[in-house]
């Protein structure tokens, strides 16, 4: 095993930036998400990481060893990496066992040591009796097993996923993401898991990385992401979180400060050493907005849509005083908001997002 | 420790030299020379070539020609072709898939046994007329040695060109298109007439282009229709001139095909200018449309279409089959008389025409084999390459294939007249120059194949064995041959089929111990024989549906469209 060094990285495409200066670090035997929206430059990390495409700036190391720079390209074949690959990418032409023997073969290692080694990997898979199969004869999870056994058997330094739950029905991807975090715990493997699906980074990482138009947006862990994003992108990315103009009243104090937002006063949490100031803004959860009464502080809109959702109705809601700035928050049943009445909402709770310098 | 950039680049190198040699070697080299022959003659610049052609006025003759029978050939092949494929993609006739094949091996019967087969229906030796009682006086000219002759067999042959290309394009139109336009109040013809035909214009318009280049290139047709009634095309003209003055011509003949190039070149170019002029691209590909009922003339169709092949198909061969089994000229065909000492006597007594069945049976496995094995390089730069130089490489590729055969031919003459530089070898007038023309030539039957075997390939199958520490040779010999192959060797094995017969390249290279099987038809054909010349392209035909047969085996492990025969 060994962790990841990833400094400074860009990429451009005959001049599109693809990657602008992205840097992350891996420690050994971390399970990393890369989150980002489609396009945002994740699959091109994983395949700079991988050695499919050079690098155009920065430099990448695996363990001590530099594999990516301007002027070091070290190819995919001798990086010692794993992939699971989105589509598995299973050889249609090999049985199981052969699939996964493979990279055993080429490094030319004894049959009776590869048979052993592949044995121990099916079994790691709990896939022993299926050795002799061919993949197209195999269900979409088992294929996913496979491809997870022949990316373990060579003992590679790092595995990467590339989503690899995207083909899979929900069902499937629930008991695949058990045996992921399952395995991850039983090898120790250091892992770089791409996906575009915050759920699945939230429930696997250890730490994820926010990517976005290929800029590292946050790099932190899942709590943190959640509850303390570090800027604008990460904040309504992550939970459809609600981003809001306010102003900062007080300076830090215990990790709380008072803002005015939408003529509300309000108490948020915030980092450490926040001054008053213009401009800022605020996030907060749909969790953290209540209907309440006329005479509380708070302020009245309009609610524009309900849309129910079974057991609940998800509201969306303009406020007088910025009609154009969305709300939204959920009702259990009995649902009395319909659409054109008048509420007054207030918030519960927020964390003011850093100003860009600190972030 | 780092590892310098050059680690990966060894095997890397030795794929690109290997693909740039083959290309040099087997495509530019020929095109180079020939036209250094026609401006640089001698190594020094003079027109004087150029000049002699254009005065020449045989040589006008000649070009007015090959355009005449170039145009006729491909309006009737167009009409023909296009109208058999909308029946078949857009309507509901039954066993499609016994009419494609059937509509199609014309173009898998190499045109001089087309030619000869047709000539034998309609003469007046024609055993089938003389059953009939229906035979024209001995002695009378057979109608089709004329230009019109020429153009009817021409658009035979390649209407199952133009009806391949324009089945593709049928197949990939979005049924949204129709069902959009037959909502909107339309009727089938109108649909036809409105969004159909105009979205098939690249497809018919592509077909038309390369039936024009392939008519205009072709040998066996005008060769055996045309020479008699002493009207000549410019492959011919290059035919006789060659075989009358011998290389001392080769410069006139190297003139005379650098303009069936240009001829075939115009044709290309204003095919690309056509399909520029609108936006005929189709976003969305999603199911085909409904076929069209047909209702009660459902039968008549059905009818009319079998017919066609009966009179493209059934009745030519049956008139080859007849006249082989002849015992001489004008003899009258019965039970008592039908004879198989033809087949006995070219099989076992003609040595030029057994060893021209060995040398082809040699000549088409080497040039099948070699294409298959160089195919999946090229095709893997082709298709999966990243360098900016891969749409000149696929053109090189495609050059000598596009060019007509006789163009290649003179070019390897040239090339090969006096010995290979350095090593001294003398490939003139062995079998050995006729194997380098049907490489180059034919490469491309197997390139293309391998490409769209690729193209279907999920890239990321070679990226694991790349990441499981696969180096180049070894993730080509062992994920990408095994799953490319398939469609290889159908390219291969279409080559060997085309290549078992050819006559174009070989009735210009061919010399005495080195004949082809076209060759052979063609010299009992001029000397008279045409009973022998029935014989032997009655068994080329019989082998030839015995290949299809064989390569339909394979059709399950190939990309569609890879086995043209298959619908």
């Amino acid at each position: 095993m060994a962790g990841l060094s990833i400094k400074d990285v860009t990429k451009r495409f005959d001049g599109a930036s693809a990657l602008d200066g992205v840097s992350i670090d891996v420690a050994d035997g971390e399970f990393l998400a890369v989150l980002g929206p489609s396009g945002c430059g994740k699959t091109t990390l994983l395949r700079l990481i991988a050695g499919f495409e050079t690098l155009t700036g920065g430099c990448i190391r695996i363990g001590e060893r530099e594999v990516s720079s301007r002027h070091v390209n070290v190819p995919p074949e001798k990086r010692r990496v794993g992939i699971v690959f989105q589509n598995y990418a299973l050889w249609p032409h090999m049985t199981v066992a052969e699939n996964i023997g493979y990279a055993l073969k080429v490094a030319r290692i004894s049959r009776a040591e590869r048979e052993e080694r592949v044995r121990r990997a099916l079994a790691l898979v709990d896939m022993e009796r299926y050795g002799g199969r061919r993949p197209a004869s195999l269900s979409g999870g088992q294929r996913q097993r496979v491809a997870l056994a022949r990316c373990l058997v060579a003992e590679p330094r790092l595995v990467l996923f590339d989503e690899p739950l995207a083909n899979l029905d929900v069902h499937l991807r629930a008991s695949m993401e058990d045996e992921f975090a399952d395995f991850h715990k039983r090898t120790g493997t250091t892992v770089l898991y791409i996906t575009h699906d915050q759920a699945e980074a939230m429930a696997l990482a250890d730490r994820i990385a926010v990517i976005d138009h290929g800029r590292l947006m946050q790099l932190a862990t899942p709590q943190t992401i959640y509850h303390e994003p570090a800027n604008e992108m990460v904040a309504s990315f992550i939970s459809q979180g609600m981003v809001l103009p306010a102003t900062v009243e007080s300076p830090e104090a215990d990790g709380h400060c008072r803002v005015r937002v939408l003529d509300q006063d309000l108490v948020v949490r915030c980092r450490k050493g926040e001054r008053p100031r213009d401009k800022a803004r605020i996030c907060c959860r749909a969790s953290q907005l209540t209907a309440v009464t006329a005479k509380k502080p708070g302020f009245d809109g309009t609610v524009k849509r309900a849309v129910y959702r079974g057991g609940a109705a998800r509201i969306e809601f303009e406020p007088d005083g910025a009609p154009h700035l969305g709300l939204h928050f959920e009702r259990p049943d009995p649902v009395t908001f319909a659409a054109g009445s008048r509420a007054r909402l207030a918030l519960t709770s927020g964390w003011l997002i850093p100003a860009v310098e600190a972030a | 420790m780092s590892v310098p950039r050059q680690e990966r680049q060894g095997q890397d190198m030795a794929l690109t030299v290997g693909i740039v040699a083959i290309i040099a070697v087997f495509s530019l080299l020929p095109m180079v020379r020939l036209l250094q022959e026609v401006v640089l003659p001698g190594g020094r610049f003079s027109l004087n070539v150029i000049h002699a052609g254009i005065v020449g006025s045989t040589t006008w003759r000649a070009t007015w020609n090959t355009l005449c029978v170039g145009l006729g050939g491909t309006a009737f092949s167009l009409i023909l072709g296009v109208a058999v494929a909308l029946l078949v993609s857009l309507t509901d006739v039954r066993r499609r898939q016994a009419f494609v094949l059937c509509f199609v091996t014309p173009l898998m019967i190499a045109p001089q046994v087309t030619a000869l087969a047709w000539l034998q229906l309609f003469g007046p030796s024609s055993p089938l007329l003389d059953l009939l009682g229906l035979a024209p006086p001995l002695g009378a000219p057979n109608p089709l040695y004329s230009p019109e002759g020429i153009v009817l067999l021409l658009g035979i042959q390649y209407a199952p060109l133009v009806f391949l290309i324009v089945r593709a394009g049928l197949r990939k139109l979005p049924r949204e298109l129709v069902e959009a336009a037959r909502s909107a109040g339309a009727g089938w013809f109108t649909v036809l007439r409105t969004v159909i035909l105009p979205l098939m214009t690249p497809s018919i318009v592509g077909a038309a282009a390369l039936t024009f280049v392939s008519c205009v290139g072709n040998f066996g047709i005008p060769a055996f229709l045309g020479i008699p009634a002493n009207y000549l095309v410019l492959p011919t003209l290059i035919y006789q001139r060659l075989a009358g003055g011998g290389p001392a011509v080769l410069s006139e003949a190297a003139f005379l095909s650098v303009l069936i190039g240009v001829v075939a070149m115009v044709g290309i170019v204003l095919q690309d200018r056509i399909s520029r002029r609108r936006d005929f691209r189709i976003t969305a590909t999603s199911l085909p449309a409904a076929p069209y009922s047909l209702g009660r003339w459902r039968h008549p169709v059905e009818l009319g279409m079998w017919l066609l092949i009966v009179i493209i198909l059934v009745l030519p061969l049956v008139g080859l089959v007849l006249t082989s089994l002849v015992r001489g000229y004008g003899v009258t065909l019965s039970a008592d008389t039908a004879t198989l000492e033809n087949y006995r006597f070219i099989l076992f007594e003609h040595a030029a025409a057994r060893r021209a069945f060995v040398n082809s049976l040699y000549l088409s496995f080497g040039a099948a084999a070699f294409a298959v094995f160089a195919a999946i390089p090229l095709g893997y730069a082709i298709a999966w390459g990243k360098n900016r130089w891969i749409k000149v490489l696929n053109l090189a590729v495609e050059l000598p294939y596009a060019l007509p055969g006789v163009v290649l031919a003179i070019a390897s003459l040239l090339l090969f007249l006096k010995p290979v530089p350095i090593t001294g070898i003398h490939i003139y007038n062995t079998v050995w120059i006729i194997l380098y023309a049907y490489l180059a030539r034919f490469l491309v039957l197997a390139v293309r194949p391998a490409v769209s075997g690729y193209l279907q390939l999920d890239r990321a199958l070679e990226e694991a064995a790349q990441v499981a520490g696969a180096g180049l040779f070894t993730r080509l010999r062992t994920i990408v041959f095994p799953l490319v192959a398939p469609a290889a060797i159908a390219g291969g094995l279409l080559i060997f089929m085309t290549a078992l017969s050819e006559l174009t390249v070989s009735a210009l290279l061919w010399s005495s111990e080195a004949e082809t099987i076209g060759v052979i038809i063609f010299a009992f054909e001029q000397g008279g024989d045409s009973k022998y010349a029935a014989a032997v392209s009655a068994i080329m035909v019989a082998s030839t549906f015995l290949l299809m047969l064989l390569a339909n085996l394979l059709a399950g492990k190939l990309p569609s469209g890879v086995l043209p025969w298959r619908d």
